[in-house]
């Protein structure tokens, strides 16, 4: 564990301490498990978000593909009646052709990630609410997904089944990042793309990878987010959902300069995230204030990084400089 | 006196970086400044700059005392830096760059910026300095010289007095060396302190009054105008004598196999065509001006920008190199020109650099193994004598000589048939350069065919088997190593013929 996940795993059990304190509720097992299904939820696609941020880019349209492939999932059990594994891959399949086309996008032709990405926002909602004449699709007319329903959103001694996914995911995903020759490459390319290069790196593949990675993520995301909600209105579902994983992806550690982050950085991101707007329930501050809390806690928290970093290099940096001047 | 320093001493944990240091510039004088890297040069200009606080010493300018100086007063005391690595603005035009911060204003409180009266004010500061440009000119468009000259441009527009030249020709060619040398005498003839740090003894010994020469920290020696030359120098920066720079082959080059490039263009000179061979085992010296062609050649070969016609061929076999990933898979390996940019990930350990080409190499089913890894780069690190204290160190941490080490060890640890070095000295210290000579040389003798680009005459003649020399896009000529020396090269460099031997020279 690096030095940003244990600050951040500690401002975790510090706020999770206070709020407790507040309001013994906060460590109910009813609170606790619906905490760590949405943990589950958002985890996901943040870690997909965090790798493209590693490779330098960023993905602003989540948000939006959860209302397309949710609507489309939606469409074809409930509406035509298609057998629900096929819709899955189709969903999963989707998410994957998205993040193909913004990966070619940005390292074919050279579009920027923000661009690209803030498209896909404006197109794939769009879209959405054109297939569905801006109607909310509901999930009680499908038949036969019971079974999907339980894998979902269903639960294991307790322990929703999205928090294991995300415990899976994030196993995995920490693996291919952290031990894997593509994670190293991420982090080479995120760091230096030219010397990347130069060292016989297929960069623009590397980079489009994260993106396939990031877009596969983000349709196990809408599936799992469309059992939870149990309907998908085009024009709200998933609005913001983006700037979450934003969000976590940043607080884990993960540097919008690229090259920086890790997988459990990320998942401790979105604990605290989780975690925030949680105390923001239990304590009975004004919902409409959510966004304000998790504004200001990230604000102070990047600051109090930038302060501990200074105050590390500091001395650091005085002897660095002395070591420089002795090894020339 | 313009400028006295007087017993400065700087202490950094466990390193004595500046150590009594005193020397002294005078009104109209050029006082060269010398010494490895590491010996004391940036942090003794980071004193004058105000960017480094002294411990002991005094700093005197125009006869009054400072016990330190903060950059402000650096500033308003007249002391202006000429920077190894620039500081223009790209984006900008000449006269923006050379008032930035000064800007002539109009309008009263809207402070709009008054761009008739900047180009006015330095127009003629530019006609002083010689410059073939305007101060209109968009800087982008500048030659890494002309962008000296703006530098040189600002120090004077603020009225500066003692200007310090750190590496200026690091990337000029020739010509513009030589323009810069008139630059300086012109300055010096209007009583203008200058300090020129450079590693290329040929320039201080043209333009330099008094050389003081430091090492490890102290002044080892000041020499007044008669006693600079190349020797005296080199013995008071090292300590010891220099042996000659070149070492022949262990064996002679064999014929035939190498590389062998036919009718070779680049996107550079789309209308040249370019044919060279390499024996294996022979050091090519790549010689020419800035912009002969020389990087674009190693740009092709090594599939940055794939040749747009030609044939490149290794060891007898035809190659077709689309990328570098390509040209590494056969063998053909490229130390950059520039490794902070190209050659390394300077946030990445040295053991991440060393082994990123060849990851698969040291990875199972996809996973690294950081045992094998770590144990290359360990290798390389005693193989190469990086100065590190273990392979896990960053590598943006080493100074410049370490970290070629470590762009060179990312090669070595693979099999290189040829190797293009771009450039392989430049702000690489004396000693260093000497185990990079050693290291190339031992690679020659192994078989493999060296292509060294260098602007640096003295690397070239000292180090290469053979010279190919390249004016405009293309071969100019090829010199034997008896026919090596430096007005051949500069005739070819120049797009005439060599003086004798002219029989000799072989049609490429």
């Amino acid at each position: 564990m690096g030095r940003k996940e244990l600050g951040l795993a500690v401002l975790i059990v510090a706020i999770a301490a206070i709020t407790a304190t507040l309001n013994p509720q906060f460590l109910s097992t009813v609170n606790l498990m619906n905490m760590a299904n949405l943990i589950g939820l958002f985890g996901i696609f943040s870690i997909g978000q965090g790798l493209i941020v590693i490779t330098g880019g960023i993905d602003l349209s989540v948000g939006s593909m959860f209302a397309l492939l949710g609507v489309v999932f939606l469409d074809l059990t409930a509406n035509m009646g298609v057998a629900w594994p096929i819709a899955v891959l189709v969903v999963l399949a989707l998410g994957l052709l998205m993040g193909l086309v913004h990966g070619l996008l940005v390292t074919r032709l050279g579009l920027q990630p923000f661009v690209v990405t803030l498209c896909g926002l404006l197109i794939y909602r769009g879209a959405a609410r054109y297939y569905t004449g801006d109607s909310t699709i509901s999930l009680g007319y499908a038949e036969g997904l019971d079974g999907l329903a339980w894998l979902a959103a269903g639960r294991s001694y307790g322990v929703p089944h999205s928090f294991f996914a995300l415990v899976i995911v994030a196993v995995i995903v920490g693996v291919v990042l952290h031990r894997s020759v593509f994670g190293r490459y991420l982090f080479a390319v995120g760091r230096n793309e030219e010397a990347a290069r130069y060292s016989g790196i297929r960069t623009g593949a590397v980079v489009t990878g994260a993106y396939v990675l990031g877009g596969l993520l983000a349709g196990i995301s809408a599936l799992l987010l469309v059992f939870y909600t149990s309907s998908v209105s085009p024009s709200s579902f998933g609005n913001f959902y983006e700037l979450y994983a934003i969000a976590a992806a940043v607080l884990g550690g993960c540097s919008l300069r690229g090259g920086e982050g890790s997988v459990l950085g990320i998942v401790l991101g979105t604990v605290l995230l989780q975690v925030l707007q949680n105390l923001v329930n239990i304590l009975g501050i004004p919902s409409s204030l959510n966004f304000a809390v998790m504004g200001g806690v990230i604000l102070i928290g990047a600051l109090a990084d930038r302060q501990l970093a200074r105050r590390r290099s500091a001395p650091a940096r005085v002897a660095a400089k002395g070591a420089v001047a002795a090894a020339e | 006196m313009l400028l006295e320093l007087e017993g400065i001493g700087k202490s950094y944990p466990g390193v004595r970086a500046l150590d009594d240091v005193s020397l002294h510039l005078a009104a109209g004088e050029v006082l060269g400044l010398v010494g490895e890297n590491g010996a004391g040069k940036s942090t003794l200009m980071k004193v004058l700059g105000g960017v480094v606080r002294p411990d002991a010493g005094r700093i005197r300018l125009h006869g009054r005392d400072f016990p330190q100086l903060s950059v402000a007063e650096a500033g308003a005391q007249g002391i202006a830096f000429v920077h190894q690595e620039l500081s223009v603005f790209d984006n900008l035009d000449v006269a923006a760059n050379v008032l930035m911060g000064r800007e002539p204003v109009w309008g009263g409180p809207l402070r709009l910026v008054d761009r008739r009266a900047a180009r006015a004010a330095v127009a003629p500061l530019l006609a002083r300095l010689g410059a073939d440009f305007g101060p209109e000119a968009p800087v982008a468009t500048l030659s890494i010289a002309q962008r000296q000259m703006v530098e040189i441009a600002r120090a004077l527009s603020m009225q500066a007095r003692i200007i310090i030249l750190d590496e200026p020709t690091s990337s000029l060619t020739l010509s513009e060396t030589d323009r810069l040398l008139a630059t300086i005498a012109a300055l010096r003839e209007a009583g203008t302190g200058i300090i020129y740090i450079s590693h290329r003894l040929g320039e201080i010994t043209t333009c330099a009054d008094r050389v003081t020469c430091l090492r490890d920290g102290r002044v080892v020696g000041h020499l007044a105008r008669g006693e600079i030359n190349h020797a005296t120098m080199t013995r008071l920066m090292i300590g010891r004598d220099l042996k000659s720079l070149y070492t022949p082959p262990a064996a002679v080059p064999r014929e035939g196999g190498g590389l062998r490039i036919e009718g070779l263009v680049t996107e550079a000179f789309p209308d040249r065509s370019i044919d060279l061979a390499l024996r294996p085992g022979e050091i090519l010296g790549l010689a020419g001006l800035v912009g002969a062609g020389r990087t674009s050649l190693a740009r092709a070969l090594f599939g940055v920008e794939p040749a747009l016609a030609g044939r490149i061929s290794l060891g007898g076999e035809e190659l077709r190199i689309g990328s570098p990933r390509e040209a590494i898979a056969q063998g053909i390996y490229l130390v950059p020109e520039d490794r902070k940019r190209s050659g390394l990930v300077l946030d990445m350990s040295i053991a991440e650099n060393v082994s990123l080409p060849d990851l698969d190499g040291h990875a199972r089913a996809g996973l690294v193994s950081g045992g094998s890894e770590a144990r290359a780069a360990e290798a390389q690190r005693q193989s190469l004598r990086i100065r590190a204290p273990g392979v896990a160190v960053r590598a943006g941490t080493l100074s410049g000589g370490n970290q070629q080490k470590v762009v060179l060890g990312k090669w070595l640890a693979m099999r290189p048939r040829a190797l293009i070095f771009d450039e392989p000295t430049r702000g690489v210290d004396v000693g260093a350069k000497g185990e990079i000579y050693a290291l190339m040389r031992g690679l020659a003798d192994r078989g493999v065919a060296v292509l060294m680009i260098s602007s640096d005459m003295e690397e070239v003649i000292g180090v290469s088997d053979r010279v190919a020399v390249m004016h405009e896009g293309r071969i100019a000529g090829t010199l034997a190593r008896h026919e090596v020396n430096e007005p051949n090269i500069l005739r070819l460099a120049t797009g005439q013929r060599p003086e004798q031997h002219m029989a000799t020279v072989e049609a490429v």
